[in-house]
C-alpha cells in the first residue's frame, strides 16, 4: 500500500506532469481562465487518464506482447481516443453546462500529450497493472491540482494592475513558468 | 502481420461496441441547454429580446444566434447567471437601456465658484467646502449618486467611472444555475 502512496505523491509533487515533465500544456493555458472550468477539465482528464493507463496496460501486456511493441502507440492512440468519446458522451448527458464550458477542449483530451504520455511512461517504467493506474491516477490528480491552482491565480491576475505589453497570455505564461519554478523545489523532498 | 491486423481489429470492434452501447445509453434528447436557460429567464414572455417568447429566446441562445444582453427585465443579474450557466464573459444591455458603471462625483476645481449647492444635494456629506471655497469630493465616501451634477451652476462635477483594480477587486458573488433546473 505504502508505495502506491508513493507513486501518487510522487506524480502529484515531485514529477508534476505538467509542472515538471512539461507535458499537457495546451489544455493547461487553454481551459484555466476559469475556476470552474478548470475543475471540470480536472476531472474529465483524471477519469481519460486512469481508464486510459490501466486499459493500455492491459493491452500492452496481453494484446501487443514484445513481438507487437511497434504498435503501442497507435493501438493506445486509438484506445485514447475512444475513451475520450465515451467520456464526451456521459459528460453531455450528465452535464450539459461542463459539456458546453469544456467545448472544444473536451475532445481534444485526445491529443493531450499527457493523457498519452503516461501510458509510454508506464510501458517504459515497467509498471504492472495496479502501478500504472495508480501512476495514471497521480499524474491526472497532479494536472488537476496545477490548472486549479493557476485558474486561482489568473482570476486574481484579471483585476491585477499588469504591464499592458505583459497583460494575457504573456503573464500567464510567466506565471506558469514561476509555478514550475516553485514544483521544481518538491524534488528536494527525496533524500 | 497477420497478429497485427487482428489485433487491431479487436480493438476496434470493443471501442466500437462500446461507443455504441453509450450512444443509446447516453442519448441526449433534444438540447438540454435550452430548458436551463430557460429557466434562468424570468418568464415575462414581453418580446423585448425580439423573440416571440422567453423559450424561443432560449433557444436562441443555445444556438449562438442571440447574445446574453436582450432582456430587461431579467436585468444585470440575468445577465450574469446566463453567463455563469453558459461559461461565457458578461456583456452589458445594448443601446440605451446600458446601465451605467460604478462611478464616483469628480469636481474640476479650477471652475468651481464654491456656491455649496452641490454639498447641499449631497445625501452622504462627502463633499468638503465652504462657502467661497472651492469644493472637493471624498471619493471614499462617494456614493454615485449623481445628486450633486444637476445643482451645480457652472457643471464643474463630472462622473468618473471607477476602474477596476487590485485594491477594489473581489470575488463576484457565487451563482448556482444548475441547480433551478431540476
Amino acid at each position: 500500500m505504502t508505495e502506491y502512496l508513493l507513486i501518487l505523491l510522487a506524480t502529484v509533487f515531485v514529477n508534476n506532469i505538467v509542472m515538471v515533465k512539461i507535458l499537457g500544456l495546451c489544455p493547461f493555458m487553454g481551459v484555466s481562465k476559469k475556476l470552474e472550468a478548470s475543475i471540470g477539465m480536472g476531472a474529465a482528464t483524471t477519469f481519460v487518464l486512469t481508464l486510459a493507463s490501466g486499459s493500455s496496460y492491459l493491452i500492452n501486456e496481453y494484446l501487443l506482447g514484445p513481438e507487437l511493441s511497434y504498435l503501442t502507440t497507435l493501438s493506445f492512440i486509438v484506445v485514447i481516443a475512444g475513451i475520450v468519446q465515451f467520456t464526451e458522451m456521459v459528460v453531455a448527458k450528465t452535464s450539459p453546462v461542463l459539456y458546453q464550458v469544456l467545448g472544444i477542449y473536451l475532445p481534444l483530451i485526445t491529443t493531450n500529450c499527457a493523457v498519452l504520455g503516461i501510458p509510454l511512461l508506464n510501458v517504459q517504467a515497467k509498471h504492472n497493472f495496479m502501478e500504472s493506474i495508480f501512476f495514471g491516477m497521480g499524474g491526472a490528480l497532479g494536472f488537476t491540482l496545477v490548472m486549479v491552482l493557476f485558474a486561482g491565480l489568473r482570476e486574481r491576475m484579471e483585476g491585477a494592475d499588469v504591464p499592458v505589453i505583459f497583460k494575457g497570455s504573456a503573464i500567464a505564461m510567466i506565471t506558469a513558468g514561476l509555478m514550475s519554478l516553485s514544483f521544481m523545489g518538491f524534488s528536494g523532498l527525496i533524500k | 502481420m497477420l497478429s497485427a491486423l487482428l489485433v487491431m481489429a479487436a480493438i476496434a470492434i470493443v471501442l466500437g461496441a462500446v461507443l455504441g452501447f453509450a450512444a443509446i445509453k447516453f442519448r441526449v434528447q433534444g438540447n438540454p441547454l435550452v430548458d436551463k436557460i430557460d429557466a434562468v429567464l424570468p418568464q415575462t414572455q414581453c418580446g423585448q429580446c425580439g423573440f416571440p417568447g422567453c423559450k424561443p429566446y432560449a433557444t436562441a441562445i443555445a444556438a449562438g444566434e442571440a447574445t446574453i444582453n436582450k432582456c430587461p427585465p431579467g436585468g444585470e443579474e440575468g445577465i450574469q447567471k446566463l453567463a455563469d450557466l453558459l461559461g461565457v464573459d458578461p456583456i452589458p444591455f445594448g443601446g440605451d437601456t446600458q446601465p451605467k458603471p460604478k462611478s464616483v462625483a469628480f469636481i474640476d476645481e479650477n471652475t468651481c465658484i464654491g456656491c455649496t449647492l452641490c454639498i447641499q444635494a449631497c445625501p452622504v456629506d462627502a463633499i468638503a467646502g465652504a462657502a467661497k471655497q472651492m469644493h472637493t469630493i471624498v471619493a471614499a465616501e462617494c456614493t454615485g449618486c449623481e445628486l450633486c451634477v444637476a445643482p451645480c451652476p457652472v457643471d464643474c462635477i463630472s462622473m468618473l467611472p471607477i476602474e477596476e483594480q487590485i485594491t477594489n477587486w473581489k470575488w463576484r458573488y457565487p451563482v448556482y444555475p444548475i441547480q433551478a433546473a431540476a
